[in-house]
């Protein structure tokens, strides 16, 4: 696992609310047997018409979208189904953070093991934020700080373990594993 | 001194803690069962074999095939490309030689126990009160319904599982959705969660479990619950659970993989305990009446977008979001969804294809016919329940009506399995999402119970079951 201490990056918008992990890969591309590529199919049926071209003004096809990797996006994003696809196709694409005011659970726990930061900030932070797409933005997971070029900032919240483990760069299953003793003491107490 | 009362989840959490949560580091929780299922776990399979691993237990993995699995009729992997695409095709051949390479029995194309992972667990009575359950799958929050912690997991997860049968968590909040009040004739347990999902909104459980509490909860069938525990994660929640009782022991006396003899009768014991202590305190409550509940739809492209079937579609006040919904689905504020033509009727799904589900709608299409214009897919949760319904004969009901009779499998519920809602198309969707192209590219879904999608297929558009009711 790579190593995720800071980073910025200019901000792309994707406003709606309640975005569903469904828009984020839809299911007909689930049967794909790695992670590698899966960035294609980020948002394909918002993102290209029924003959495969790009719909201009969807926010991944605008020339922004290539240089942007923190994405702004409306409330309760990654609702809806488990899969890790969503989290993988945004990775492969190119992002390594997403803000919001909240964050469906089982899309924000795949996140953090994939090196994706969902950033929860309050509404005040987050319409600023709307309101100047493009605005350069530095995220310090050490502090749990992330501050506009504007110098506006804000601390957000991420689960210790998970943090500690991103910015060290230490693989989760590897310290489960560490902890066989415990849970062969378990088996055995059943 | 007295100990402090407990949450029925706060118990079974308790009980599953392998290693305690630290501000620094989650709980280590113990996994009695993990469901497996073609679509979420390749890549963790993959995970096991660069890691050098195994699959710790075995036995206590559930696998079978529902996602990408055709509904006509396979018995052999090789038939698969006569039926299936190749993405789809793949899948399934890579899960029957990932559970063959770790010693995992898989209910595959020729096991008559085989159908959707939610459907079969309980069925088989590997859902037990008490157990920790997790699956690549957000729904299996379903098996909360015989009072097991069950929740949806990504597919690291199903790795680390499969690896350690642990998984890190930090411990969720409770929510009680008290529920009082009886069901009036023609609306069914659907129609309540779908209730529920519009008071609290499709965030309103996140980082919670729920326990469905109060006075209705004991006149509940199992099915019933089932139905109500499955869409607890369309509200956000992780999980959703019932305290088992009577009838949770009922139901599983004498399934294959419940425990016999003795062992019943300390199990039964030990479920017993499984409730709520008189002076629990949750996180959150939230109180839902259903004495005046009428059949529920969804008029817009998330669960919590839901109204009376008699009601007119809201109004979006300048909510972006909203008026894109609207939008989508092609309904107006202001206007009914009552009479509104649509082009296909799906009964099935981990929401609603029991044999009960099957029953609901068996009753209203019983010696009548399906509109001609209107695609008509009944599909059961299992081979099991695709047994039981031949035997009293429902496909019959079916079929005379005008409607497809299928092998078992998710089907239409999310469209890569060659079952689809084809573009700009409008159905009434027994199962659990209505999101955007969720029933294929483009297509437009409305949810609702058995009852209401059979009455809305005899009439060719969206309509009121209960004029089915009292005759
Ligand atoms: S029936 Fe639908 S919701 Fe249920 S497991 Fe299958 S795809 Fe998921």
């Amino acid at each position: 696992m790579e190593k995720i201490l800071k980073f910025s990056s200019s901000t792309i918008n994707l406003a709606n609310e309640d975005i569903d992990t469904d828009q984020i890969v839809p299911a007909r591309f689930l049967t794909l047997p790695s992670k590698e590529g899966i960035g294609d199919c980020l948002f394909y049926d918002w993102r290209f018409d029924k003959f495969g071209n790009p719909i201009e003004d969807f926010f991944l096809n605008k020339p922004e979208a290539k240089k942007s990797s923190i994405l702004v996006a409306g409330n309760n994003f990654g609702c809806g189904s488990s899969r890790e696809h969503a989290p993988w196709a945004l990775v492969d694409f190119g992002f390594k953070a997403i803000i919001s005011t909240s964050f469906a659970d089982i899309f924000k726990n795949n996140s953090l093991k994939n090196g994706l930061i969902p950033i929860t900030v309050s509404e005040d932070m987050h319409k600023t934020l709307l309101d100047n797409e493009g605005i350069e933005v530095a995220v310090d997971l050490e502090s749990l700080k992330l501050e506009t070029e504007t110098g506006k900032s804000c601390s957000f919240p991420m689960e210790s373990f998970s943090r500690y483990c991103l910015i060290n760069g230490i693989d989760q299953l590897g310290y489960i594993i560490s902890q066989e003793l415990e849970i062969t003491k378990y088996e055995n107490a059943q | 001194m007295s100990r402090r009362p407990k949450t029925l989840f706060e118990k079974i959490w308790e009980q599953h803690v392998v290693v305690p949560e630290t501000p620094d580091t989650p709980a280590l929780i113990y996994i009695d069962l993990h469901l497996i299922h073609e679509v979420t776990t390749p890549q963790a399979f993959t995970l096991l074999r660069e890691n050098n691993l195994k699959v710790r237990n075995p036995k206590k993995v559930l696998a079978t095939m529902d996602h990408s699995t055709p509904t006509v009729p396979v018995t052999s992997l090789r038939d698969l490309d006569i039926v299936s695409e190749k993405g789809p095709a793949e899948q399934i051949r890579n899960m029957v030689k990932n559970c063959n390479d770790f010693g995992i029995e898989l209910y595959g194309f020729d096991s008559d126990r085989r159908g959707i992972v939610h459907v079969i667990g309980p069925e088989l009575g590997a859902t037990q009160p008490g157990r920790t359950m997790v699956c690549g799958d957000s729904h299996t929050s379903t098996h909360g319904a015989f009072g097991a912690l069950a929740f949806g997991i990504g597919t690291t997860e199903v790795a680390h599982v499969l690896a350690t049968q642990c998984l890190l968590q930090r411990k969720p909040k409770t929510l009680s959705v008290n529920l009082s009040g009886t069901l009036n004739s023609g609306v069914c347990a659907k129609d309540i969660i779908l209730k529920i999902i519009g008071d609290i909104g499709v965030d309103g459980g996140t980082g919670h479990v729920i326990e469905y509490r109060g006075n209705t909860v004991s006149s509940l069938s199992l099915e019933q619950r089932m139905t109500i525990c499955n869409m607890s994660i369309e509200g956000g929640a992780r999980a959703g659970m019932f305290a088992p009782d009577q009838s949770t022991f009922e139901y599983l006396e004498n399934k294959p993989m419940s425990p016999k003899g003795d062992h019943w009768v300390q199990a039964v014991n030990k479920w017993s305990n499984l409730v709520t202590d008189v002076g629990a305190v949750f996180d959150k409550e939230v109180d839902i009446d259903i004495d005046a509940l009428k059949p529920m739809v969804t008029f817009g492209t998330n669960p919590g977008m839901v109204m009376s079937i008699d009601a007119e579609v809201p109004h979006h006040n300048g909510n972006q979001s909203f008026k894109q919904a609207l939008n989508y689905m092609k309904v107006e504020s202001g206007k009914p969804l009552l009479e509104k033509p649509i082009d296909v009727v799906f009964i099935g799904s981990c929401t609603n294809s029991r044999l009960s589900d099957l029953q609901d709608a068996a009753d209203i299409l019983k010696d009548r016919k399906v509109a001609s214009n209107v695609r008509t897919l009944v599909v059961p949760g299992s081979q099991a329940v695709k047994a039981e319904a031949e035997n009293l004969a429902l496909d019959q009901i079916f079929k005379k009506a005008g409607a497809e009779w299928r092998e078992s499998g998710c089907s239409m519920c999310l469209g890569m399995n060659g079952d689809t809602v084809g573009e700009g198309q409008l159905a009434i969707s027994t199962s659990n999402r209505n999101f955007e192209g969720r029933q294929g590219k483009g297509s437009r879904t409305i949810l609702a119970s058995p009852k209401t999608a059979a009455a809305s297929a005899i009439s060719g558009f969206v309509q009121d079951p209960r004029i089915y009711e009292d005759q």
